[in-house]
């Protein structure tokens, strides 16, 4: 099974949640999951937006006590 | 009580003084050694390059002395560590000295790497060295026009740089007289102009005002020097005459070679700083694997949140306070306006208009910073 890999934004403005991840998608492996937690809403689109245009994979998004948890797959 | 700090940039330096004037009884006493261990023997303020490739400072404006900026309370070496045995509570050196410690602070920054995208080292031009931002001086010097296309890597030190080299050039080629036949092209890695929201929100409509062009999600993927054609991740690519680059960036070698973070960043506690694992091993700057800004004013702040627990720990046996996340960058907006952000891990920023009078203000920081690293700002 591929690693899942926790991506802690929470809290973070600058570089932000999707930063973050554009990130941790560069040190990742194809086919390895990260997991993004961020405080800011805005997570919940942007991320979607930028996974379907670089062509990853989304697995899901839910939020639980104001945390978004945004689960995504490296597929290239 | 040995207490060593390894790196003698913004935080280590600014750690070291903050506690040399805590533990300054505890020093002469003979009960605290503190030690530095840095690569140089000259500090650098790093800001000061986006003004050098501009031709708006020089070289020597950029360099002091290391130990000029320190304590007499600090023992400095210009002798970096190769070695971090954590398990032994010791690190070795270039020079084969070992030093133990009872507190290590890790403050080793970052470096730019344009050589991890295909073609970028070659072909673009960037201002996060000395050497690179004068090359770029003279570039700028002899360019006579075209498009001038800004584009970076994820993670990059100093999220300002990116709006800032753009509202810079913008005034350079005016005063040049050139701009009627120049464009600038601005790309950015997510679907805004900048990752803070209340920036993007004054930026975009400036760049509008500007005629500066822009393209959001373009994350570098490659560049066709021959074709001068820079291409995203995302699929889209966009022509150059003049390419210009704030490169992605890495932690220093050192860690990466003693495993002590991917890339070099090394996982650290948000609040305490301490290293993940590790309570007597803590981390500021750039160094940190935390989501907050790259930036000296983010080591700044993390140093005086260190210098009062580290302190606290040699007196009273337990740190006082957590760090709380907060970041102050100013953001130039041209050659005489500027604004600045300033948030924290609970408040985002409220930039406002950009004004003179914080222009100035930075300027006269640019002269500051050297009170700031003896830490009496």
């Amino acid at each position: 099974m591929a690693a899942r890999r926790i991506v802690d934004a929470r809290g973070s403005f600058c570089p932000g949640p999707l930063m973050e991840l554009i990130a941790a998608m560069k040190a990742a492996q194809v086919g390895d999951e990260l997991e993004v937690l961020s405080t800011d809403k805005g997570s919940a689109n942007d991320i979607p937006e930028w996974i379907h245009k670089v062509k990853h994979e989304l697995i899901g998004t839910t939020e639980a006590s104001g945390v978004w948890h945004i689960v995504v797959k490296k597929l290239k | 009580m040995r207490i060593l700090i390894v790196g003698g940039g913004m935080g280590g330096t600014i750690l070291a003084n903050n506690l040399a004037r805590r533990l300054a009884g505890e020093i002469r006493d003979g009960k605290v050694k503190l030690t530095m261990l840095s690569a140089s023997d000259k500090h650098m303020y790093q800001p000061g390059l986006l003004y050098l490739a501009v031709g708006r400072m020089v070289p020597d404006d950029l360099y002091r002395d290391q130990r000029g900026l320190l304590e007499p309370g600090v023992e400095f070496h210009v002798d970096p560590v190769e070695e971090f045995r954590l398990d032994r509570n010791e690190v070795k050196t270039k020079g084969g000295k070992v030093h133990g410690y009872d507190i290590l602070a890790i403050a080793t920054g970052s470096r730019p790497m344009p050589e991890e995208t295909p073609g970028l080292a070659e072909n673009a031009e960037m201002f996060y060295t000395e050497e690179s931002a004068l090359k770029m001086f003279r570039r700028l010097q002899k360019f006579e026009g075209g498009k001038v296309v800004i584009a970076m890597g994820v993670p990059h030190k100093c999220p300002m740089a990116p709006l800032e080299i753009a509202f810079m050039l913008y005034d350079y080629f005016k005063d040049r007289g050139i701009l009627d036949k120049t464009r600038i092209h601005y790309t950015y890695p997510i679907g805004r102009v900048h990752t803070l929201e209340n920036v993007a929100k004054w930026a975009a409509p400036e760049m509008d005002r500007l005629g500066i062009t822009y393209e959001t999600l373009f994350n570098l993927k490659e560049v066709d020097g021959a074709k001068r054609i820079v291409k995203s991740e995302e699929g889209s690519e966009t022509d150059y005459d003049l390419l210009i680059t704030i490169p992605a960036h890495r932690g220093m070698e050192v860690i990466e070679k003693n495993n002590l973070g991917a890339r070099g960043w090394i996982p650290t506690h948000r609040h305490r700083l301490n290293m993940e694992g590790r309570d007597n091993v803590y981390v500021l700057g750039d160094t940190t694997n935390l989501p907050i800004s790259k930036a000296g004013s983010t080591a700044h702040f993390e140093a005086e949140a260190l210098g009062e627990n580290i302190a606290a720990i040699v007196k009273l046996g337990a740190p006082v306070r957590d760090y709380d996340g907060k970041v102050f960058c100013f953001i130039e907006a041209g050659k005489d306006r500027a604004t600045y952000a300033m948030f924290d891990y609970q408040n985002p920023p409220q930039p406002r208009a950009p004004t003179r009078a914080v222009h100035w203000f930075k300027v006269a920081y640019n002269k500051l910073y050297w009170a700031s690293a003896r830490g009496l700002l």
